[in-house]
C-alpha cells in the first residue's frame, strides 16, 4: 500500500468552492470560514483535514445548504456543482438535487438513521422522492446497491432495523443511501470515526471502490492523518477556517511548506514502538492473575445467561512501567480497567495491590487501598464536576484522607505548574478549559494523592492530535518524576507504540497476545494482533519522518 | 476532535432569570408573573390591606353585594369577603409552598437513596408505586380524618400523595448522573457515600426540583381548595380560599362573588404558577427548546 498518484487533471471539476466566507449571524464575531477556495474533479478523492473547531464541517454542510439557518450563514462567495452556484439555487432546488447530484455520511450512522424503520425501506424512500419507479423495480435497485456495498444476505437486511446491525453494516447502509442515485459528490464527514480500525479499513476501502466503480467526487472529512495517507489524492490542511496548505497528498506528507502542516504531521504518534526501557529489577506493584469478570443475568426459574466480558487476565506490572491494554470495542478492556479500579467487583482471579489481594474487598476495606490506584476517563467534558471550581475537584482526594486544606492547595499549586496551567485556574470552572487542558486537570488530580498506579482509560482518544501529543509527554514527564506505574488502555496502536512497555491485546474478553510492546508490534504472533496492524490507517508512512516506513 | 459539546454552562440563578425575561420566553410568563407577584403582595400585606376584621361578624349585613363599604360584598354572615379573601389568600399560598418543601426534601432524600443503593431501590419504589396507585385526594381525606383539621395534618395530607413524583424525578437523575465519569473518578479518589450523594448527585437534582416544585405548589393550593370544599379542610376560624368558596356554594345565587373572586384569584395564582414553571422547563431543560427550523 502507497499513497495514491492519479492524474486528475483532465476530469471535469465537479465541485468548485471559491473564497467561501461563512459568519456566525447577529454576533459581531470573525468569520468561521474566511475565503475557503478549492475543488475536486470526477473521481478524485479530497481531504479536508484539521482539528476541532477548524471549520471542516461547516465547509461540508454549506456545500450541503444545510447550515444550521439563524446561526451561520453564507457571506460570500461561490459553491459551484457542476457549474451551477448552489447558493443561487432556492431551498426548494436543493432539497432536489440533494441525493441526486450530492449527498453526504455522516460519522455516527446509528443516529442517521431512523431507529423505527426497517433500513431496507429507509434506502427505498430515497427513491419515493426522486424517481418514478416502480415498486418492484425500486425493490430491485435497492437490493442492487445494498450488494454493492457488500453486505451480507441483502433479503435479510432489507428487513432489519437498525439496531440489529453492527456499526460498520450500519454505515454499508448509510453509503447505499448516498450513492444510490449516483450523485455526482458525496461528502463524507469523519465517516469511520466512531469505527473500529478493522471496520474502518472495509469502509474505506469500499467508499474508494465505489468511488471507482460511478466515478463520484469525495469530499472526505477527517482528523486523522492516517486516514488521510490511506485514501487521499489531495489534501486541504484547515485551520481556523482557513486553508493553510493544499496539493497532492505526497507533496504536503513530503514537504509540507506551511509550518501548523508541519507541526500536525510530527504530532501523528509513530507506529514505531521507542525504544523499549530497561525493566528495572523492582517487585511489581500490581499483578492481575486469572482476573476476569462474568456477567450473570437471568431470573430464579428462567433461563441463566452468562456473559464474560473479560476473563484469564494475567500479568504483572512495576513501578515506572507502562502497560498497554490494546482492543477494538467490546474486547472487555474496559472491564479489565474497571475490575483493576475494583469500581466493579471482578467474578475471577486475584489482584494483587502492593501484594495484598483487593479483589473482593468491601467500599469500607477498599477506602485505605484507593489512594494508590487512581484513574483518568476518556472523556475530558465529563470527567470533572462542572458545577465544581478547579481547586474543589483537585482537593477533593486530599480532603477524603485527612490532609490540612492548606497543604492540599500547595501541592495542587504545584501539580499545576506541571501542567503548564496558571495558578488563577484554581478558582475556574470546567467549562472554562479547553478538552486537552482539562484532561491535563484530570490527570493532575489523579496524581494528587500521589498513587502507585494510574489506570488511563483511553485517556487521549478524544483529544486532537496535537493535543494528544502534550498529554502523553505529561504522562511520561510524570513516570519519570515519581515512578507511577500506568495502564494504558486504548484501541489506538500508535498511542500504544508510543508509550507501552508491555502490551496485552485483547480481543473478545480474551489476552489473544501479550509482551513488550517492541515485539507485539513488529512480530505479532497471532493472527488478530496481525489483523489490528494490518488495519492501522497509514501503517506504510513515517509522518514524523515524512517518508515511507520501511519495516 | 471526535466529542463537541456547547459551550459555558451559567450558573443555575443566572439561567432561571434569564428564563423569565419577556425577551426569551415571550410575553406569557412575564405577566405570569407580574400576576403572581401582585397575588403574593396582596396576600403578604392582607392585615394592612384588609378593610374590616375578617373574622367579625355582622348579621345585619349578610350576603350584600359589592359596596363602597364592602369591596366585594359579605358572606352569609355579615364577614366582609375582601379581607376574608386576601388573609385566606395568605393561608393558602403558605400550605402550598410549605407543602411543596416538605415533598421536595423527602423525596430528593428517598429519591436519592433509592437511585444510589440498588438493595433500596426495589422496596422503596414498590412502596411509591403503592402510593401512586390510589387516588391522593382519598389519601389525603384519610390522613385529615386521621390527624384532625389542622394547617399541620392538612399540609402532611396535601404532601404524602405528591412525595412519590418527586421520588421518581430524582431516582431518574440519580441514575443518569451517577454513570458520570466524575462521580466514578470521585469514588476512586475515596470520597465517602454521603459526600457522593450530596455533594455530586443532589445539585444535578435542582433543575428539575425547582420545575417539579413550581408544579406541586399549584396543585397543592388547588388540592388544599378541594379539601376544604369537600369538608375535610380546615375550619372557618381559618379562611381559606377552599373554604371560603365551600362555604359560599349555598348562598350561591345570593351572592355568587363568595364562590367567583376566591376562585378568580385561584385560578390566576395557579395558571401563573403553571406558567412560569414552563417557562423554567423549558429554559432548564436544552431538549425542550425549540429546534430551529
Amino acid at each position: 500500500m502507497t499513497l495514491r498518484s492519479r492524474d486528475f487533471s483532465d476530469a471535469p471539476v465537479v465541485l468548485e468552492i471559491s473564497d467561501l466566507v461563512v459568519r456566525v449571524s447577529d454576533r459581531d464575531l470573525p468569520p468561521v470560514l474566511k475565503g475557503v477556495s478549492f475543488d475536486i474533479r470526477r473521481g478524485e478523492t479530497v481531504c479536508l483535514v484539521g482539528e476541532s473547531g477548524s471549520g471542516k464541517s461547516v465547509t461540508s454542510l454549506a456545500t450541503m445548504g444545510l447550515l444550521p439557518r439563524n446561526a451561520l450563514h453564507v457571506e460570500g462567495g461561490r459553491i459551484a456543482l457542476n457549474g451551477q452556484n448552489l447558493l443561487d439555487v432556492s431551498s426548494a432546488q436543493m432539497k432536489q438535487r440533494r441525493a441526486t447530484d450530492l449527498a453526504m455520511i455522516f460519522q455516527e450512522p446509528m443516529t442517521a438513521l431512523n431507529p423505527v424503520l426497517k433500513v431496507g425501506p429507509q434506502i427505498t424512500e430515497v427513491l419515493d422522492l426522486h424517481t418514478k419507479l416502480g415498486r418492484a423495480e425500486k425493490k430491485a435497485k435497492v437490493l442492487d446497491i445494498m450488494r454493492q456495498v457488500h453486505l451480507p444476505d441483502v433479503e435479510r437486511i432489507y428487513d432489519s432495523f437498525p439496531h440489529q446491525l453492527s456499526g460498520g453494516q450500519r454505515q454499508r447502509i448509510m453509503i447505499a443511501m448516498a450513492l444510490i442515485l449516483e450523485p455526482a459528490l458525496l461528502i463524507a464527514d469523519e465517516p469511520t470515526t466512531a469505527l473500529d480500525v478493522t471496520t474502518q479499513q472495509q469502509i474505506l476501502s469500499l467508499i474508494a471502490e465505489m468511488q471507482q466503480r460511478h466515478g463520484t467526487a469525495v469530499l472526505f472529512i477527517t482528523h486523522d492523518m492516517g486516514v488521510v495517507a490511506e485514501i487521499a489524492d489531495r489534501v486541504c490542511v484547515m485551520r481556523q477556517g482557513e486553508i493553510v496548505e493544499t496539493g497532492p497528498i505526497r507533496q504536503v506528507l513530503e514537504t509540507p511548506r506551511h509550518d501548523y502542516a508541519s507541526k500536525l504531521l510530527d504530532a501523528v504518534p509513530s507506529l514505531v514502538p521507542r525504544p523499549s526501557r530497561q525493566a528495572p529489577p523492582a517487585t511489581p506493584v500490581l499483578a492481575a492473575q486469572n482476573l476476569g469478570k462474568t456477567y450473570r443475568s437471568g431470573s430464579f426459574l428462567g433461563k441463566k445467561t452468562e456473559v464474560r466480558a473479560s476473563h484469564g487476565v494475567t500479568f504483572d506490572l512495576s513501578p515506572g512501567r507502562t502497560l498497554g491494554i490494546v482492543g477494538e470495542s467490546g474486547s472487555g478492556k474496559t472491564t479489565v480497567a474497571r475490575s483493576i479500579m475494583r469500581l466493579i467487583e471482578p467474578t475471577d482471579g486475584r489482584i494483587l495491590l502492593d501484594g495484598d489481594d483487593i479483589a473482593h474487598l468491601t467500599s469500607s476495606q477498599m477506602k485505605p487501598k484507593r489512594r494508590k490506584l487512581q484513574v483518568v476517563f476518556q472523556d475530558p467534558y465529563r470527567s470533572l464536576n462542572p458545577r465544581w471550581t478547579i481547586a474543589r475537584s483537585l482537593t477533593e482526594g486530599p480532603l477524603n484522607y485527612g490532609v490540612p486544606y492548606d497543604t492540599a492547595i500547595a501541592e495542587a499549586k504545584r501539580l499545576l505548574k506541571i501542567i503548564s496551567l496558571p495558578e488563577d485556574a484554581l478558582r475556574r470552572y470546567p467549562h472554562q478549559f479547553s478538552g486537552g487542558q482539562r484532561q491535563r486537570i484530570a490527570i493532575a488530580r489523579a496524581v494528587m494523592l500521589k498513587p502507585e498506579v494510574l489506570v488511563a482509560d483511553e485517556a487521549v482518544s478524544a483529544l486532537d492530535v496535537s493535543v494528544q501529543a502534550q498529554v502523553l509527554d505529561l504522562l511520561d514527564e510524570l513516570q519519570r518524576q515519581t515512578g507511577i506505574a500506568i495502564i494504558f488502555i486504548t484501541h489506538d496502536l500508535r498511542v500504544a507504540a508510543q508509550i507501552c512497555d508491555e502490551v496485552l491485546v485483547m480481543q473478545r474478553g480474551a489476552v489473544v497476545e501479550q509482551g513488550s510492546a517492541e515485539r507485539v508490534l513488529h512480530d505479532p504472533q497471532h493472527e488478530y494482533t496481525r489483523a489490528l496492524i494490518g488495519a492501522a490507517p497509514g501503517r506504510f508512512w513515517d509522518f514524523a519522518a515524512r517518508k515511507p516506513l520501511v519495516a | 476532535m471526535v466529542i463537541e459539546r456547547p459551550a459555558a454552562e451559567k450558573p443555575l440563578s443566572l439561567r432561571l432569570l434569564s428564563q423569565l425575561s419577556p425577551a426569551s420566553t415571550g410575553i406569557a410568563p412575564f405577566i405570569a408573573t407580574i400576576l403572581l407577584l401582585a397575588v403574593i403582595l396582596l396576600t403578604v400585606f392582607s392585615p394592612w390591606i384588609a378593610t374590616h376584621d375578617p373574622l367579625a361578624m355582622d348579621p345585619l349585613k349578610r350576603l350584600q353585594s359589592a359596596s363602597g363599604e364592602h369591596l366585594l360584598g359579605t358572606d352569609a354572615y355579615g364577614r366582609d369577603l375582601f379581607s376574608r379573601m386576601i388573609l385566606g389568600g395568605r393561608t393558602s399560598l403558605v400550605i402550598g409552598i410549605a407543602a411543596a418543601a416538605t415533598a421536595l426534601i423527602l423525596g430528593v432524600l428517598i429519591g436519592l437513596i433509592a437511585g444510589y443503593f440498588r438493595t433500596a431501590d426495589a422496596i422503596i419504589m414498590r412502596a411509591m408505586d403503592a402510593l401512586m396507585a390510589m387516588p391522593s385526594i382519598l389519601i389525603a381525606i384519610a390522613l385529615v380524618a386521621l390527624n384532625g383539621p389542622s394547617i399541620g395534618s392538612v399540609i402532611m395530607a396535601i404532601t404524602v400523595p405528591e412525595v412519590p413524583r418527586v421520588v421518581r424525578l430524582v431516582r431518574s437523575v440519580v441514575l443518569t448522573v451517577r454513570e458520570e465519569p466524575y462521580v466514578e473518578a470521585a469514588l476512586a479518589l475515596g470520597s465517602s457515600t454521603p459526600k457522593i450523594l450530596f455533594q455530586h448527585l443532589l445539585p444535578n437534582t435542582m433543575a428539575p426540583m425547582i420545575v417539579q416544585g413550581t408544579y406541586i405548589i399549584a396543585s397543592a393550593i388547588l388540592t388544599e381548595a378541594l379539601l376544604s370544599f369537600l369538608g375535610a379542610g380546615i375550619s372557618t376560624e381559618i379562611p381559606t380560599w377552599g373554604n371560603i368558596m365551600a362555604e359560599g356554594r349555598q348562598y350561591f345565587r345570593l351572592n355568587p362573588g363568595i364562590i367567583l373572586w376566591p376562585g378568580v384569584l385561584l385560578t390566576i395564582c395557579v395558571l401563573s404558577i403553571n406558567l412560569i414553571g414552563d417557562a423554567a422547563r423549558d429554559g432548564l431543560d436544552p431538549r425542550m427548546k425549540k429546534r430551529e427550523a
